[in-house]
């Protein structure tokens, strides 16, 4: 008799249970699926209205709806595409040479400050991390940058100032941390040195991390403008997002003038200012977006790697 | 021999000592017999510094190259604060610029600006912290708990896209979203019967609308880097719970946040250490120099950005740089102190 009331009480609070699991899974659908469409839909309506004519979204305001499809946008981005090529030059090329230097000095970097036998590891270690606790701030590096080091209109002015990051290096020294150090130890023995030991050994070892690391520096080379915005002022060592960024403010500017009912001249009236910044938009932010749907998971194996604790 | 390996590999700094005596006791354990360390190995402890170095070399200058950089790009900015206590003009340059003293501070001091700067500051900053990590978690308990894998799958890649643009991207989707004229919002409202807003000219909507955008960019990031701690709770955890009677959110208050507390403390941790740091990304694209926004929206960060754009007063912006990171110095100090005397597995360092 008692047993089976308490089988009775049992599945009856495991029926309790399935209820608020049902209810959050409800809820847990709901808003999930909102936050994806509020995370995903701007991309597309960038997309479609790059890819309608001026008029028609003037009549209509931005909107998920083609009513005339036009590439007339496109046409006229590429009509004269040197700035644009300059632009994709300089950030592929930053991208490139800084996404590599930056790992090879992250990791290497991380390497050496997990070597048990390496003793003056914690010295380096606080004098790396103290830079991320106090800093003498913009202007001071902004002088040494420009006065002392002449980043003004320089390429390295696009590449030197992301190239290494103490958080990336903390990452790449814990991820290290856990290959054996037996495998340093019998590589010594063998009378390797450790150069040697590094780039033989550890670092074909740590292809998930190369990929993580690499992918942050490459994003954060791709996705800059701060450096252009105050270091360069000739077009030909721009970077993209920069360029992007003049495009969408002096058109802007333009927007404004027209907002304040003031006359403008014919020429800016016939510009098809708004497709016309939609279509710059995409072809800053086009590779990024093709490449996403293959990188975003090793971008997510990496996070995890970056989240196990350091 | 043996003893003197372990002391050697035993004896650590205080740095992730647990985990690296474990594994050493571990293999000292398992090799019973006579242990015999090839001397290139051993021998390190008993050499003179001069040689402890040239056995070292090539480590030393494996990390030479990031040394060098971080003297270069931090430490001597460090020096370079001087400029906070001098009239700074480009002709005589940091050291030929005659001494002010407390001058520049005293001005900044004065002028109610520091204290509305700063408090703005503040106050986004821990609406972004706070916010962002009830959301963050949220989501990826919510993340965690779908079932069905390509949708799972599919929204998590939408969630997380956000992340992988820069801010002026976002700028432009503000502006096709919310642009007065031809904006989408603006076209439903006017649909609806309803006033159209012009964001460019009203400070008010944006503290509400900056947060959102802060979210809107980190949740993707901020959530799987949560699901990647959900994932290390162990399931057996859940089980025992479950066993024991206890309902679904008993197991999510119980189990789940308490599993998830270290990362939500690391996070919360390095976001304070940069509590009045602002987000001049965010700031500097959505509001940029437009001075009908800036009575509600500027922060530290524009204001130095703007000191330093005129080039009207170096040593003004190097003064309010210098204000900004003392004070996020002392921050993260007095917080990772309080944090370790409470629980020092929760400190940063």
């Amino acid at each position: 008799m008692t047993t089976t009331t308490l089988k009775d009480l049992k599945s009856a609070k495991r029926k309790i249970t399935e209820k608020d699991r049902i209810a959050f899974n409800v809820i847990a659908y709901i808003l999930v699926a909102v936050m994806g469409l509020l995370c995903m839909l701007p991309f597309l309506l960038v997309f479609i209205t790059s890819l309608t004519t001026e008029s028609a979204l003037m009549h209509h305001g931005y909107s998920f709806f083609i009513s005339e499809f036009s590439t007339q946008a496109y046409d006229l981005a590429f009509r004269n595409p040197q700035k644009i090529l300059w632009a994709y030059r300089n950030t592929t090329c930053a991208t490139l040479i800084g996404t590599t230097l930056s790992v090879m000095l992250s990791t290497m970097t991380g390497y050496v400050l997990q070597r048990p036998d390496f003793r003056p590891r914690n010295k380096f270690s606080l004098f790396f991390f103290f830079t991320t606790l106090f800093n003498g701030g913009l202007v001071p590096w902004y002088i040494l940058c420009t006065r002392y080091l002449g980043f003004k209109n320089n390429f390295i002015a696009l590449v030197l100032p992301l190239m290494f990051s103490v958080w990336n290096m903390i990452i790449a020294k814990n991820y290290l941390k856990g290959i054996p150090y037996e495998i340093t130890e019998s590589a010594k023995i063998d009378g390797a040195n450790d150069l040697l030991i590094f780039f033989r050994l550890i670092l074909p070892l740590s292809l998930p991390l190369i990929a993580t690391l690499g992918l942050f520096a490459a994003l954060a080379y791709w996705n800059d403008w701060y450096n252009s915005m105050l270091f360069i002022t000739k077009d030909e060592y721009k970077s993209l997002q920069y360029f992007l960024q003049e495009m969408l403010n002096s058109m802007q500017a333009l927007k404004n003038l027209v907002n304040s009912g003031m006359d403008v001249s014919q020429l800016s009236r016939n510009l098809p200012q708004e497709t016309l910044k939609m279509a710059m938009t995409m072809i800053t932010t086009g590779p990024i977006i093709l490449l996403y749907p293959f990188v975003q998971r090793f971008f997510i194996k990496g996070l995890v790697i970056g989240a196990v604790k350091g | 021999m043996m003893t003197a390996f372990l002391r050697f590999t035993g004896k650590t700094d205080g740095y992730n000592a647990g985990k690296e005596r474990s594994t050493y006791t571990a293999r000292a354990a398992k090799e019973s017999g006579p242990v015999s360390v090839h001397p290139a190995v051993v021998n390190n402890r008993r050499l003179s510094g001069r040689n402890r170095f040239y056995n070292n070399r090539y480590l030393y200058l494996m990390i030479l190259p990031a040394v060098l950089y971080t003297l270069l790009f931090s430490y001597v900015p460090m020096g370079g604060l001087v400029i906070a206590f001098k009239k700074y003009n480009y002709v005589q340059g940091i050291f030929g610029s005659p001494w002010v003293g407390l001058k520049n501070f005293k001005f900044l001091f004065n002028s109610h600006k520091l204290w509305f700067l700063t408090r703005n500051t503040l106050l986004y900053n821990l609406a972004f912290i706070v916010l962002g990590i009830v959301i963050q978690v949220s989501f990826a308990i919510m993340i965690n708990e779908i079932r069905a894998k390509w949708f799972k799958r599919v929204f998590q890649s939408f969630i997380f896209l956000p992340y992988f643009i820069s801010w002026v991207v976002v700028a432009a989707m503000v502006q096709a979203i919310f642009g007065y004229e031809y904006g989408m919002l603006n076209r439903v409202l006017e649909w609806l019967g309803l006033e159209r807003i012009n964001l460019y000219i009203s400070a008010d909507p944006w503290p509400v609308m900056l947060v959102m955008l802060h979210l809107w960019k980190g949740t993707g990031y901020g959530s799987i880097v949560y699901m990647a701690s959900i994932a290390g709770i162990s399931p057996e955890l859940y089980e025992a719970a479950s066993i024991d009677g206890a309902g679904f959110w008993k197991r999510i208050r119980h189990i789940t946040l308490p599993g998830l507390r270290p990362t939500m403390m690391i996070m919360f941790l390095l976001a304070l250490g940069a509590v009045f740091r602002g987000d001049f990304g965010l700031f500097y694209q959505m509001v940029g120099n437009n001075a009908l926004l800036l009575p509600k929206t500027d922060i530290l960060d524009l204001y130095v950005y703007r000191a330093l754009a005129s080039t009207s007063d170096m040593g003004m912006a190097s003064a309010a740089g210098f204000y900004q990171s003392i004070l996020c110095f002392i921050t993260i100090m007095t917080v990772n102190g309080i944090i370790r005397k409470a629980n020092p597995d929760y400190a940063l360092f």
